[in-house]
């Protein structure tokens, strides 16, 4: 494998759905959050007849609106890209990508398509109920999409309710349910669908707050932003919960990953949460003090307590998994390698056979990949037998560790934002607030950074796995022309951002405009 | 009398999306522009010329294709 790889190959596809999969995510989240505000605003509206909520409702609907034009299809790139760049993983991965797609494609399109419609070209031509009803039902739709898509990326992170068919070189569904409420999968979608309301949430309160302070549609601004002011705090707040249900996901399916998030070298026994630091060069740990951290503040005990409920409990390191603890149960990089390699030679080996008709040992080897001591002892770590230097199963830890902190950080800055907000909107002062008014739409790139570096953790922390344990990226990439990949990466920076400053300038156009042309009739 | 329901209701669908798109805002327009550009750009320029499945394109089976992938894992 390694003898001929090309490794710009490698690195140039995993740029290029990178590229996309972030461009994408610029799109993504505010349409799932704004939905469920469109859909809360809407529903006031019907149950007050006031027709100022309409107006506002209308208002941002059509910003929405251009968010969902700007961005739908997006990730349809994502799936062009499996195609080509990363077919071994496509067929390897079999139906367990396959029939969550496939359901996540029928309800974007049926659900969407159709719902969305109604919310639009709907407004006086169906009832009030069915026009509330089909936002509702965009929102659900376009959260069910999500759903789906998490599904799959959970899968990958934690691959459960699947067994290997060693005749198709795939991996087939054995439990539908177990993939669908894998406990990765569940926490995974509803910090996700959080981290979308949080942004929602504080794009509406920003955009409002340009209007309080240009003495513009005050009333709309002041419900627009004790609306978002209250849904966001108790989105931040579950968001809070969820990442540390996160976490304590990672730390059971990913411990390699936990310790990367943490910049932790060496476990140990009550170890402390990095609140924030600053990492000492790998050549300096080293070489000199040993120290991991040049600067660090640190809660005692804490990252013990909250990933594993015990404040005494090991956390392991990265040098435990890269060396082996035996004291702790934990196998060596070296020793998966060989497991790893095991399983691999298995597979060769029967290949071989069954070409070659000696169906006696065809049949013997087949046995060994529904075998269960097979599978726990070496079909668990086949991946690691796909290359033969250690460090390359080492995520890099620096990138993973701040995506992870700023991340963190930003995330409780949020709980304090909107709780600043619901205060200044609940005594009326609102407007008297000049400095937070100028400072809100500033703020609004921040729930993207957020939400981009939880991303980069998820899938930079838990790299060279394309399936966790089961297939590197160095085994997944399809073995064609890297130039072709370069071109379609520049292809791609081009269309990607063309689209993001299209987005941009119509959104600012449509927000200079503001809702007065939105009919607020009863 | 089913029939005629059949399309009354068929005819309403098709109404609502047609006086939807005719009486559509200037930015609306602007916006299905740039979504049938951002489709035909996805579609017909990446999927055909750049992005086609490699296994769909160089194989004619699953056989074939299974075979390819097991050469490729225990390579």
């Amino acid at each position: 494998m390694l003898q001929s790889i090309d490794w710009s190959l490698v690195d140039w596809s995993r740029a290029q759905f990178a590229l996309t999969a972030m461009y994408h995510w610029l799109f993504v989240p505010l349409t799932l959050g704004i939905t469920w505000i469109l859909a809360i605003m809407e529903t006031i509206y019907v149950k007050t007849g006031d027709p100022e909520w309409k107006r506002l409702t209308k208002f941002w609907m059509k910003l929405f609106g251009i968010n969902f034009a700007i961005g739908v299809a997006t990730g349809i790139i994502l799936e062009f890209e499996f195609g080509t760049n990363w077919s071994n993983y496509s067929w390897f991965v079999g139906d367990i990508f396959g029939a969550p797609l496939a359901v996540e494609g029928i309800m974007a399109f049926f659900m969407e398509s159709t719902f969305i419609a109604i919310m639009f070209f709907g407004w006086n031509k169906v009832s009030k109920k069915f026009h509330l009803a089909s936002t509702w039902l965009t929102a659900i739709g376009a959260n069910l999409s999500a759903l789906w898509i998490l599904v799959a990326n959970a899968w990958m992170q934690s691959p459960v309710g699947t067994q290997f068919n060693p005749d198709t070189a795939r991996n087939e569904m054995t439990n539908f349910f177990d993939v669908l409420f894998s406990p990765v999968a569940v926490n995974k979608f509803l910090h996700t669908i959080g981290s979308g309301f949080v942004l929602a949430a504080i794009f509406i309160i920003g955009i409002s707050a340009w209007f309080l302070l240009k003495k513009r549609e005050s009333r709309l601004a002041f419900r627009s932003i004790t609306i978002a002011a209250i849904l966001g705090l108790l989105a931040s707040v579950h968001l809070v919960l969820t990442g540390d249900g996160s976490a304590k996901r990672v730390a059971e399916v990913q411990p390699m990953k936990l310790a990367a998030m943490e910049g932790l070298y060496d476990g140990k026994e009550g170890a402390g949460l990095v609140g924030f630091g600053i990492l000492a060069a790998k050549e300096k740990r080293e070489a000199e003090t040993g120290e991991e951290f040049i600067f660090k503040f640190e809660m005692p005990k804490v990252l013990s307590w909250m990933a594993y409920g015990d404040a005494n409990h090991f956390v392991a390191g990265v040098n435990d998994f890269k060396n082996g603890n035996p004291e702790r149960g934990i196998l060596s990089i070296p020793e998966k390698m060989q497991r790893g390699g095991i399983a691999r030679q298995a597979l060769d080996d029967y290949k071989r056979a069954k070409a070659s008709g000696d169906t006696a040992r065809a049949d013997s080897l087949k046995g060994l990949f529904s075998d269960p001591e097979f599978l726990e002892n070496n079909f668990k770590y086949f991946g690691y037998g796909f290359h033969d230097d250690v460090n390359y199963f080492i995520p890099h830890v620096p990138i993973t560790f701040y995506s992870f902190h700023i991340m963190v950080i930003l995330g409780f800055g949020f709980v304090l934002y909107f709780l600043i907000f619901l205060f200044f909107a609940s005594r009326g002062e609102l407007q008297k607030r000049k400095f937070w008014l100028r400072l809100a739409p500033w703020v609004i790139p921040l729930p993207y950074i957020a939400s981009q570096a939880g991303w980069v953790v998820a899938e930079l922390g838990r790299q060279p796995w394309t399936i966790q344990d089961l297939l590197p990226t160095v085994a997944a990439v399809t073995r064609i022309d890297s130039g072709s990949v370069i071109v379609t990466f520049i292809l791609f920076a081009l269309t990607f951002t063309v689209l993001a400053i299209a987005e941009v300038k119509i959104m600012l156009s449509a927000i200079k405009t503001g809702p007065k042309n939105e009919g607020g009739t009863r | 009398m089913e029939e005629v329901v059949k399309k009354s209701v068929f005819k309403r669908v098709w109404n609502f999306y047609w006086e939807g798109f005719r009486n559509m805002s200037k930015w609306g327009k602007s916006l299905w522009i740039i979504i049938l550009i951002k489709l035909f750009i996805f579609f017909v320029i990446i999927k055909f010329l750049f992005m086609p499945n490699f296994l769909n394109r160089n194989f004619n089976s699953d056989e074939e294709r299974s075979r390819h992938v097991m050469e490729e894992l225990t390579r």
